[in-house]
This record gives structure tokens, C-alpha cells and sequence, in this order.
């Protein structure tokens, strides 16, 4: 993994903002995102993060603020295929040529040469295909030929913008171990995703945004500490009884289908009471508040800003 | 060096390129065959300025058209089929890029228009001789500076193509762009006042650029480099216009 001598592996971006036309796409953001962990980045489609990965990249200017890859401007570094690997669209390819010779012309930029070539496409699992024209590719497949790209110049810095889209159960399994396993050698990962399960499954931290704007800045578990809301759902023949036992410990409850949800307490301490009371439980789980649903409430706004206006991603 | 290689890569990774760069050859140089044996048969002893190595490089005004489109579509592929993303990302220094870009498609370019010239020449002389109509031999003054010509002026035709594509970034907007300048303008300006068609028929890019092709300088045009450089200074135009909005704007 090559890296610049001294400065940290990190993405910078300081009250970044992008007004195209009179939309305001990116608003304002500042973040930092670390190496050696998955970060999110996470938001409704039109939220604004294919526009800031694009502004990472200097393939968009900034209409304010700045952002920095390894302390410089994208533009700016001087070995850019071997500090940054990004997949933006795995659709922006010319379909006419064949796999190899499309990331041999990207890896020939970089002083790169055919042997790397076949092995970033060992590495994703298309060396099968390599001679096969990309236009005839799945999107699947599309998206493992962009990571393929993005590896080329073993960068330690990766940027992926919604890399499990349409990929098939497998597939969205091999990319979450595979962005996990870049930020175990010790990489900066920034992947974005409007799928907030997608994130409880790939990241360590997240960057959440809606409407342009920052939201939250957390670590996945601080998060859903924050925002889960745990509950327990319990359920028992004696139903009356136990909620009066439940009661006095000063938990909350409310009915639920037909058992309790209780809040205050843990599984473990609703059990112990109930045991200690002699009452037989018929069910008792763990709830949380799903990650969806923390996830509309956070954005819910900008949700209904991009039906309104039908926003794209 | 490593963005000229990957620009050769990318260029002859496209069966579309080979397969647009063989139509550009067989059609420049068809069209300059049956000019040839057509204006020989027309030939009369009273022909005034009778120049038969222009007359077999009539091959250009097909092909001029054909490689300005090859040099379209070596650039507006990029925007159409996207393209351009992992292009700009790989290669941030966008006047880099372009600048590789077009020096690989000048030479392409090049030795295309040298192989359009030479046989269209050799072909076309062999045509007139056969007529019985007096032809040219490559010994004669002016007629190798001619057929090389022929050459050089596809190539930078190729190029402005290229240029437009980078500016107008659709391949239906520069290509009709390509033939506004190479054949309407030129075909429009014949219907204007005689003063105004005379002043364009010699001051005209591609007016002036085929000048280069002729051996023999009636009076009233441009001497054969003088045509050739108001060309080229057309081509810088429609290049420094490319670059520039290809720096500045989003991609």
C-alpha cells in the first residue's frame, strides 16, 4: 500500500458546499474520515453523496469550502491512482472495450502495467472474463470491474459509492467482507449506501447527510445507543401481574400486540424479576428500533425534499 | 509518456476505431479514384489550370470529413458512453489528458492521411495516364509537398474534430458542427455576392488548407503554406476553445 510520507491517510472536507443552478446539492459539510475503518456515508437518494464524492475527486469544482485527500486537493496529488481508488459509476465505462484493455489504459497512467492488471482482476474475481467486452457485463460484474480500478494503484485511500447496488446475495456479502478487510490493512474506506442495514453490516462509523447537510458524525454504536431506543418485548400468561412487578421498578410499558414492550430494563432483569415472582414467560427478545426507522426520523425532511423536487442520487 | 501509452491503448481497444479509420481510407480514396478518371475523361486541351495531382487528392473532400469524425468520436466516446469519470479521476490534470489524447490521434491521423494521400496520388495519376490526359509524377516541383499535404491537412482536420468534441461534448453536435465548417459554410458562401465568395473562398479555413494539395497557385489565392497556416491557426482556435471549457467546467 503506497502512502504519502508523513501526512495521515484521511479525507478532509471543510464547509464544502455545491450549488448547481439554484439547488443546493452539498451544504456545508465538514468531516474528517479516518483510515483503518469502514465509514459510511449515509443518506436518501439526492442526499448529496455521489455530488461530495465527486468533489473529493476534482471531477466537480466546490462553489465554497475545500476538501483534501492526504492533506491536497485531489488535483493537486501527484500520484493520484496510487493514493486514491474510487468507484463512482459503474457505469461509466465504454462498453466497447474488453476488461483488461480498459484497466490496462487506466493502469498505463499510473506507470502500471498488464501484471497488475490481472491481478486486481484476480482480486475481484474476473480474470474468467478478462477478455470479454464490458458492455456485455451484468452490473454485477460492472461493479467488480470498477474495484478492480479503484485497486489498481493499491491506494490507501478507497472511495465507493453504493458498491452493492445490484449485485445479487453473494455478491453484496464479498463486497461488505472485502471493504472490511481494506480497512483491516489499515486503509481508509468510505462507502456510502441509502441502505442503513447495508451500514450496520459494512461500517464502523458513520457520516450520515440529508439535504446537503451533515446529520451525524458517529461511531455506528454510539449511534444506535443514541438513537436505538432498546426495548424489550415479554409476554406471560400472568400478563396483569407481571406488569405491576414490572411497574415498580419504574420501567415504562406499553402493550404490544398481544405482550409488553418494556423500557428501562434489559432482557436479563426482566427475567430475573419475573423468575423471582414465579411467573412463567412465554416470550422475552431484545427490540430495537430499527436502524430504518432512526435513520427516517433523521432525514425524513429530505426524504420528502427529493419526492418533491424529484432529486436524483 | 504513461498517458500517451494509455491514450494508444484506449484508441486501439475500440473495434470502432479500426473499423471507422478502414471506411475513412476506402472512401477518401474512392472518391479521389473516380475523380480522377471522371475529370481526365472531361479533359480537353483548352482546360484551363489543369492540375492533375490536386484533382486525385479530391479524395480529401470525403475524407476530411470521415477523420474529423474519427476524431470526434476519439473524445465524445468518452462523454457518451461516461467514460470520462474514471478518465479524469485517473488522469486529474485535464489539459494532460488532452493533450495525450490528441498527440497519439495526430499521429494516428497522420499516417492514415499519408496512406489516403499516397494512394489516392499513385492511383489516381495511374488513372490519368490511362486516359491519355496529361498527369503528374512525384519528381515534379510541388507535387510531393502536394501529396504530403494531403496528409497533413487530414490530419489537422482529424484534430479540430477532436477539438470540437472536447468543447460541444456530444458527437451529434460536433460532428455537425465538422460539417458546417468543412461543407456547409463553404457551399452556403458560393451563393453570397461575388466579393464576399471570393474573400471566403480564400480566407476560409479549409478553403485556405487545401491549398496545400494544389501544385499550381492561380492568381488570387493563398500560396500553398500560407493556406495551410490560416488552417492551423482555425485548428489552435477550436483547440484552446476545447481545453479551456474542458479545464474549467465539471465533468
Amino acid at each position: 500500500m503506497a502512502s504519502l510520507g508523513g501526512m495521515s491517510d484521511t479525507i478532509e472536507a471543510t464547509g464544502l458546499t455545491k450549488r448547481y443552478g439554484d439547488r443546493l446539492a452539498v451544504d456545508g459539510l465538514t468531516f474528517t474520515v479516518e483510515p483503518g475503518r469502514v465509514t459510511g456515508f449515509l443518506g436518501p437518494n439526492g442526499a448529496g453523496k455521489s455530488t461530495t464524492m465527486r468533489l473529493v475527486l476534482g471531477l466537480d469544482a466546490p462553489t465554497a469550502g475545500t476538501v483534501t485527500v492526504c492533506g491536497r486537493r485531489y488535483p493537486d496529488l501527484p500520484r493520484p491512482l496510487h493514493t486514491v481508488g474510487a468507484l463512482l459509476d459503474a457505469h461509466a465505462v465504454h462498453p466497447g472495450r474488453t476488461a483488461v484493455s480498459h484497466l490496462l489504459a487506466l493502469a498505463q497512467t499510473a506507470g502500471l502495467g498488464r501484471g497488475r492488471v490481472e491481478e486486481v482482476l484476480g482480486l475481484v474475481g474476473l480474470a474468467n472474463v478478462a477478455g470479454r467486452r464490458v458492455g456485455t457485463f451484468s452490473l454485477g460484474m460492472a461493479q467488480r470491474l470498477g474495484i478492480a480500478g479503484a485497486l489498481l494503484g493499491d491506494p490507501p485511500v478507497l472511495m465507493f459509492d453504493e458498491p452493492v447496488n445490484g449485485l445479487d446475495p453473494e455478491g453484496i456479502r464479498w463486497v461488505r467482507t472485502f471493504m472490511r478487510g481494506l480497512a483491516a490493512e489499515g486503509r481508509t474506506v468510505l462507502v456510502s449506501s441509502h441502505l442503513m442495514s447495508e451500514m450496520a453490516l459494512t461500517a464502523h462509523h458513520l457520516l450520515v447527510i440529508g439535504r446537503g447537510r451533515l446529520i451525524a458524525d458517529t461511531g455506528i454504536d454510539e449511534f444506535l445507543r443514541e438513537h436505538g431506543d432498546e426495548a424489550v418485548l415479554v409476554r406471560a400468561g400472568e400478563q396483569d401481574r407481571l406488569a405491576r412487578v414490572l411497574r415498580r421498578t419504574g420501567a415504562e410499558l406499553s402493550a404490544h400486540d398481544d405482550g409488553l414492550l418494556v423500557r428501562g430494563l434489559t432482557a436479563g432483569d426482566v427475567g430475573k424479576l419475573a423468575a423471582g415472582e414465579g411467573i412463567a414467560l412465554e416470550e422475552l427478545s431484545a427490540r430495537r428500533r430499527s436502524l430504518e426507522d432512526v435513520f427516517m426520523a433523521l432525514t425524513g425532511d429530505a426524504v420528502e425534499y427529493g419526492v418533491e423536487y424529484g432529486v436524483g442520487a | 509518456m504513461n498517458l500517451l501509452r494509455s491514450e494508444w491503448t484506449k484508441f486501439r481497444g475500440l473495434r470502432s476505431t479500426w473499423i471507422t479509420a478502414t471506411v475513412t481510407v476506402l472512401a477518401a480514396v474512392g472518391v479521389g479514384l473516380l475523380a480522377a478518371s471522371g475529370q481526365a475523361r472531361q479533359y480537353t486541351p483548352d482546360t484551363e489550370d489543369w492540375d492533375p495531382t490536386a484533382v486525385s487528392l479530391t479524395s480529401l473532400f470525403v475524407g476530411q470529413l470521415a477523420i474529423g469524425v474519427l476524431g470526434v468520436l476519439a473524445m465524445s466516446g468518452e462523454y457518451a458512453t461516461g467514460q470520462i469519470q474514471p478518465s479524469v479521476v485517473a488522469v486529474p490534470r485535464r489539459g494532460r489528458l488532452l493533450a495525450a489524447k490528441a498527440g497519439v490521434f495526430a499521429v494516428v491521423a497522420l499516417v492514415i492521411g499519408q496512406v489516403i494521400g499516397f494512394v489516392s496520388f499513385f492511383g489516381g495519376q495511374a488513372l490519368i495516364a490511362a486516359a491519355g490526359v496529361p498527369h503528374a509524377s512525384i519528381g515534379e516541383p510541388g507535387v510531393v509537398r502536394a501529396v504530403l499535404g494531403c496528409g497533413l491537412y487530414l490530419a489537422v482536420l482529424g484534430l479540430i474534430g477532436l477539438g470540437l468534441a472536447t468543447a460541444l461534448r456530444s458527437t451529434a453536435g460536433a460532428i455537425g458542427t465538422l460539417v458546417g465548417i468543412t461543407l456547409l459554410v463553404r457551399a452556403v458562401s458560393r451563393a453570397l455576392p461575388e466579393s464576399w465568395a471570393e474573400w471566403m473562398e480564400r480566407y476560409w479555413p479549409t478553403a485556405a488548407g487545401e491549398r496545400i494539395t494544389h501544385v499550381l497557385t492561380p492568381a488570387g489565392v493563398l500560396t500553398p503554406w500560407a493556406g495551410f497556416a490560416i488552417l492551423c491557426a482555425f485548428g489552435a482556435v477550436v483547440g484552446v476553445a476545447g481545453y479551456t471549457l474542458l479545464r474549467v467546467r465539471d465533468t
